[in-house]
This record gives C-alpha cells, structure tokens and sequence, in this order.
C-alpha cells in the first residue's frame, strides 16, 4: 500500500528541505518526493518509507518531525494550484505547531545529552575510597 | 508496541513522539488515506460521503449535527482501537476534521471513559516546560507494553 508522509524539519534546524529532497535522490528507494516550504512530502510503499522516514529523520534527530498525509502529494483534491491557490486545509495545523518546534527539539535535544551522560555514568568505574591506611601513609609522609 | 490515539488528532508534535517511542500514532490522516485512495464508486474517491455520518449514529445520536457525526465516523474508529491516549489540552489551531468543538468534546470524553491510560498535557510556551512536556510523554510511553 503506497503512504504519504510528511518530513516537517524544525526553523532552527541545520537541515534544509532541498537537503532531505537530496538525500532521497541520491538513495536507492523509489519514492515521489516534493518539496515544500516547511519539509519535504514523500509518497511510496510503505515497507519503503519507513526505513526511508528512519533515515532522514538520522539527519538530524531533534530536528525532523515526521508526520501522517492522508491524500498523496499534488493531488488535485488539495493541491492549492488546482483549487485557486490559498493554503491547503491542513496546513493551518502544521503552521501552528511549527512555532513550537524549536522548544520541542531543544528539549529532545536535552533529553538525549541527559541520557547519554547517564550511560556514560554507568559505564565508568566508581571512584574507590581512600583506604585509611593509605591516607595514613600519605600525611607521614607530608610532615616527617 | 501500543496503539496509542493522539489528541488533536492531526497532531504533528504528538504523533512524532509516540513513534519516536516505538509506539503507534492513531491519526486521523491514516483513516483518511483509506477512504482516498480506496477504489470505489466516487471518482476520485472521497473523505466524506452521506454513508459517513449515518455511520457516526454509532458514536453520537441522530439529533447531533451531521458533521460531528460525519468527524466521529473517522475518529470513533481509531478511539476503539486505542490502548493508551494522549490528550493535548489546549491544543491552538485546530481546522479541518478537528475544526468542530463539539466533535472534540465528544472524542475526549470518549478516550477519557474508554478506561485506557491516558495522558493529559498542554502544549509547552518555554523551554523549561518543553522539557516536562517531553519527560512526561517519554515516561508514559515507556510505560505502555
């Protein structure tokens, strides 16, 4: 079954649209892509666009925002270039949610970096205690 | 892997964290695929057809308007499905098949009594709250089997 998936990246991102659009061609996956404003739109299989959505998303984690498209890209039924221009019906959501965004992938971005000091953490050894004895030794040797 | 129905359900930010988890987004742009793009006797098939809101009846009684029940039609479906519900309470911009107070009403109270874990958040407005935002949905995702 062929789905339609919106690629929403982040304003504050590093990653551009023509940089996911380019991504995909240079891929081995056959996809439609177009590319818009705020993202890319890709439509295909679906057992191809979901290794696809994993890979662009690896370009940048808390920057790519991925969502569901019911109708598939320049359908005529939505497309604005049929309809007498104006926006698209869905796009007033996206345009409201986009202003959050940058909180939500800085926050992704903290909770990531959180983790990965976290496991840092668990893999380095505990710093073992000063034996007495040592310590002992240690002040001797300072003041004889 | 949960089925977990996101509130707003066209919503971009929750549906992303619910896969981002692991987990499956219920959103209405899914139903909608499969009405668009199924063959039938509509050409080109359609969203919304006069069956849609007799098919709402279950959801909602005849007296209520037609396009709530025409909305439930694509909503109540994925409320049945549902294990878990995240309901985004003040949620802006809502258009479209999300557009109607009275529909979203209703699809709340439906998930709410549905006896399923839900999660009740609003949406960020700094940073510091972004960070709750994402802890909390993080922890209750993890949560689910």
């Amino acid at each position: 079954m062929k789905i339609t998936k919106y690629v929403i990246t982040s304003p504050e991102s590093d990653i551009l649209p023509s940089d996911i659009a380019m991504k995909i061609y240079g891929s081995k996956y056959d996809v439609n892509v177009k590319e818009t404003c705020f993202g890319v739109i890709i439509n295909g299989d679906e057992e191809v666009i979901k290794p696809l959505v994993e890979e662009i998303r690896a370009l940048d984690p808390s920057g790519i925002f991925i969502k569901e498209r019911g109708f598939p890209p320049g359908d005529p039924r939505r497309c604005r270039g049929r309809r007498g221009g104006g926006a698209r019906p869905g796009y007033y959501m996206i345009e409201s949610e986009a202003k959050l965004l940058p909180l939500i992938s800085k926050a992704l971005a903290y909770q990531a970096e959180g983790e990965a000091t976290a496991s840092e953490a668990e893999t380095k050894p505990a710093k073992k205690l000063l034996d007495t004895k040592k310590l002992e030794e240690i002040i001797i040797d300072e003041f004889s | 892997m949960a089925k977990v129905i996101v509130y707003p359900p066209t919503s971009m930010i929750l549906s992303d964290l619910v896969e981002r988890m692991g987990h499956q987004a219920l959103v209405v742009p899914s139903e909608v695929r499969s009405r668009v793009t199924a063959p039938g006797i509509d050409s080109p098939p359609l969203n919304m057809t006069p069956e849609e809101p007799k098919k709402g009846l279950r959801y909602a009684a005849v007296d209520v308007p037609s396009g709530v029940r025409g909305r439930m039609s694509l909503i109540g479906p994925l409320i049945e499905q549902a294990d878990a519900g995240i309901i985004s309470i003040e949620s802006g911009c809502l258009t479209g098949c999300s557009g109607c107070a009275r529909t979203n009403e209703l699809v709340r109270l439906l998930i709410k009594t549905k006896g399923i874990p839900v999660l009740e958040v609003n949406y960020p407005k700094d940073e510091v709250e972004a960070r709750a935002f994402v802890r909390q949905i993080k922890s209750f995702l993890e949560g689910l089997k």
